[in-house]
């Protein structure tokens, strides 16, 4: 080979070199348009989120409102009673500890019933040991004390092991009288609640009452004269409130993103037997196994033995309150919890019983109006057991809309004033949510895509991440066992009781007496 | 080279590499940027035959969170692969497993309604499926070894 091939070849193979070399490289260019693309989104995202947030001076997570539940020093053991071992009362014994054996079976011809029970023992398991005891049970049920008994028994909780076999009392002034019992929980029919709950602060006993506090309004006097003149911790059985949205809710309230609110909106749609309270009637149910004559104590009516008045008491006005009592009494509480408005000036309450004709007595579709003059607010409760379609429950304000349930919403108003800007400039679109905030996810998402709205009106939890499912009754019920140990004040103690109750009453007393009815607070009466 | 492409036909799969590597790295980096970001919404709306595993994976915490940094980061190497033509038959494999997760997963067939609307219409076939076969396409005509870094390991190996 000559000298001047060789070169050739040389440079034939440098030229081959760098043309390989271009080849291979060619397409990283394209990283770079990339990241500058990646970049001037991150920017514009941002400055949407940041100009929303520092605009309603919002912080991403949750406000820890509820110092009280995150006291937690175990204390002395506290041995509880429960009174009224029916469905909610055995809800509530497993909420501190407590859970029917039945809890550890796990088998099933559904799959999803299956999973529905893994997920129940599993919550069980995974709650905060209370150090309390199951020391009494009074049910006029002897199939349910038993149960209740039952649930004393069982170990399965490692907390549970060596603590006693609870006793059972077939009358609840002997458990009251018993020394043996620090604190009652009440889960029997409304009609039993006043006294209950006298007696049993009279004896000395902590309260933990289901709503609705009491039957009727001379009632609830009643029971808040006793309870205020008392040492004990009383806390009524609304749980929503334990709900973290509701603390957000709280949050965005106050730093007054809404606007001036003027109309709330609050709903119960329910479209199946057990949700219209036609509860099972246990075939061990009869005259020999029920005390009918004790479990028609103080109600107005007394009639003969009926199973149906026993298992579905909620139908009977002689028992409870219907709607108003059972459901409307958590709508009111969740909005009072939010808003805190009190017991309203005037309520005018209609409704009739237009699906479940079975010889109920409380209307089955139930509407009320609360006026509160002095806030500039109606609040709206619409409810029918006949149908499902969810409404939510809605505040709205002049600039924007919240809805809130197990996760928040809030929207912004078309017409607002204060977002006119923004709007005007497209960093807000009123066709979505402004921010949602699911509990699950520990923060509020400001870029909300069409997807993410979709799953939030459904409920769809995210919850997997970063933490377990709660239970909101255990919350509830941890928080009164707290104050109990800490002398604190429950989040639903006895002065909510009083408007609960008072706005429950109106809306009863209205739709009985078919006119619109007022609260007089210097008579301090319903006129 | 092993394959001989006319040079309109190289652009055209080279710019399909890109095209569908660039929408694997968004993909993985939109969800990596977002803290809130979890498969177990997607994952639990799963249909089909293969919804028991799928929903299994949402509910059990543990091992949704290493489905969700294998999804993650796997999306990233396989769009940053696809880009620059390294290891790109690995990649094209991986993305043609990814996609057909996707498609069972949430399967547009006859019957199936699902929480999250799609954005479009769809029957038996929707974006995944064509996004899958599209990968095929490059599996079987590489484009790696003459238009990217795979061409920079082939040498190296020659010269070897």
């Amino acid at each position: 080979m000559t000298e001047e091939k060789k070169n050739e070849n040389k440079e034939k193979e440098v030229s081959t070199g760098r043309r390989d070399i271009l080849k291979s490289l060619a397409t990283l260019p394209v990283f770079g348009a990339f990241f500058y693309g990646l970049y001037k989104k991150r920017q514009a995202d941002n400055f949407k989120k940041n100009s929303i947030l520092s605009e309603l001076g919002l912080g991403e997570k949750a406000p820890e409102v509820l110092p009280k539940t995150t006291f937690n020093k175990a204390g002395d053991l506290i041995r509880l009673g429960i009174i009224g071992y029916g469905g909610r009362g055995e809800y509530l014994v497993q909420a501190v500890g407590f859970a029917h054996p039945d809890i550890c079976d796990l088998s099933g011809e559904d799959k999803d019933e299956i999973k529905r029970r893994k997920q129940r023992l599993e919550n069980f398991l995974g709650q905060e040991d209370l150090n309390v005891a199951l020391a009494g049970v009074c049910d006029v049920f002897d199939v349910r004390a038993e149960r209740g008994l039952a649930a004393s028994r069982n170990e399965t909780r490692p907390g549970a092991k060596g603590l006693p076999e609870a006793r059972r009392y077939h009358r609840y002034q002997d458990m009251l009288a018993s020394d043996e019992i620090d604190a009652v929980i009440i889960a029997t029919p409304d009609h039993w609640h006043a006294q209950m709950t006298i007696d049993a602060v009279n004896a000395g006993k902590h309260v933990y009452c289901e709503k609705c506090i009491t039957r009727t309004e001379e009632e609830v006097h009643r029971v808040v004269e006793t309870v205020k003149n008392s040492n004990i911790t009383f806390q009524l059985g609304h749980q929503n409130p334990q709900q973290k949205t509701f603390n957000k809710a709280k949050e965005i309230i106050d730093k007054k993103i809404l606007g001036k609110i003027n109309l709330v909106e609050t709903t119960t749609n329910r479209n199946t037997p057990t949700g219209a309270w036609v509860y099972e009637i246990h075939e061990k149910g009869n005259p020999r196994t029920i005390d009918w004559d004790q479990f028609q104590g103080p109600a107005p009516h007394r009639v003969p033995f009926s199973l149906e008045r026993f298992f579905r008491w909620r139908c009977w006005f002689d028992y409870g309150t219907g709607l108003s009592g059972d459901l409307f009494s958590h709508e009111y509480d969740a909005v009072n919890q939010i808003l805190n408005i009190g017991i309203p000036k005037t309520v005018t309450a209609s409704g009739g019983i237009y699906y479940f004709k079975d010889g109920r007595d409380v209307p089955d579709t139930f509407q009320v109006v609360c006026e509160y003059p002095d806030r500039n607010l109606t609040l709206i409760y619409s409810a029918t057991l006949a149908n499902s379609r969810s409404r939510g429950r809605i505040f709205m304000g002049h600039d924007a809309s919240m809805e809130v349930g197990g996760s928040l919403t809030v929207t912004a108003d078309r017409n607002s004033s204060r977002f006119k800007d923004k709007i005007e400039k497209s960093i807000i679109d009123t066709s979505l949510p402004l921010f949602t905030y699911r509990p699950g996810s520990e923060g509020i998402d400001a870029i909300t895509s069409a997807t993410e709205k979709y799953f939030a009106t459904k409920g769809l939890m995210y919850t997997y991440r970063g933490g377990k499912v709660v239970d909101l009754t255990h919350l509830h019920v941890k928080e009164w066992i707290d104050c109990i140990r800490s002398g604190q004040k429950p989040s639903c103690g006895i002065e909510r009781g009083l408007q609960e109750g008072i706005t429950c009453h109106m809306a009863t007393k209205s739709f009985l007496e078919g006119r619109k009815v007022e609260w007089d607070p210097v008579l301090k009466r319903i006129v | 080279m092993e394959k001989k492409y006319s040079c309109m036909q190289l652009t055209a799969l080279v710019v399909l590499r890109i095209l569908i590597g660039w929408h694997f790295l968004y993909e993985g980096i939109a969800k990596l940027l977002n803290p809130y970001w979890t498969s177990a919404g997607f994952l639990s709306d799963s249909k089909g035959f293969l919804s028991g595993f799928f929903s299994w994976i949402a509910e059990t915490p543990s091992v949704l969170k290493v489905v969700d940094f294998l999804n993650i980061w796997g999306l990233i190497a396989i769009g940053v692969a696809l880009i620059a033509g390294f290891f790109t038959r690995t990649a094209v494999v991986s993305g043609m497993v990814l996609l057909l997760l996707y498609y069972l997963a949430n399967p547009p067939f006859i019957g199936y309604s699902y929480t999250s609307p799609a954005e479009g219409n769809y029957l038996f076939v929707n974006k995944n499926l064509i996004e899958m076969f599209s990968l095929s396409a490059l599996l079987f005509f590489p484009t790696g070894k003459i238009i990217g870094l795979d061409r920079l390991l082939l040498r190296k190996k020659t010269a070897d």
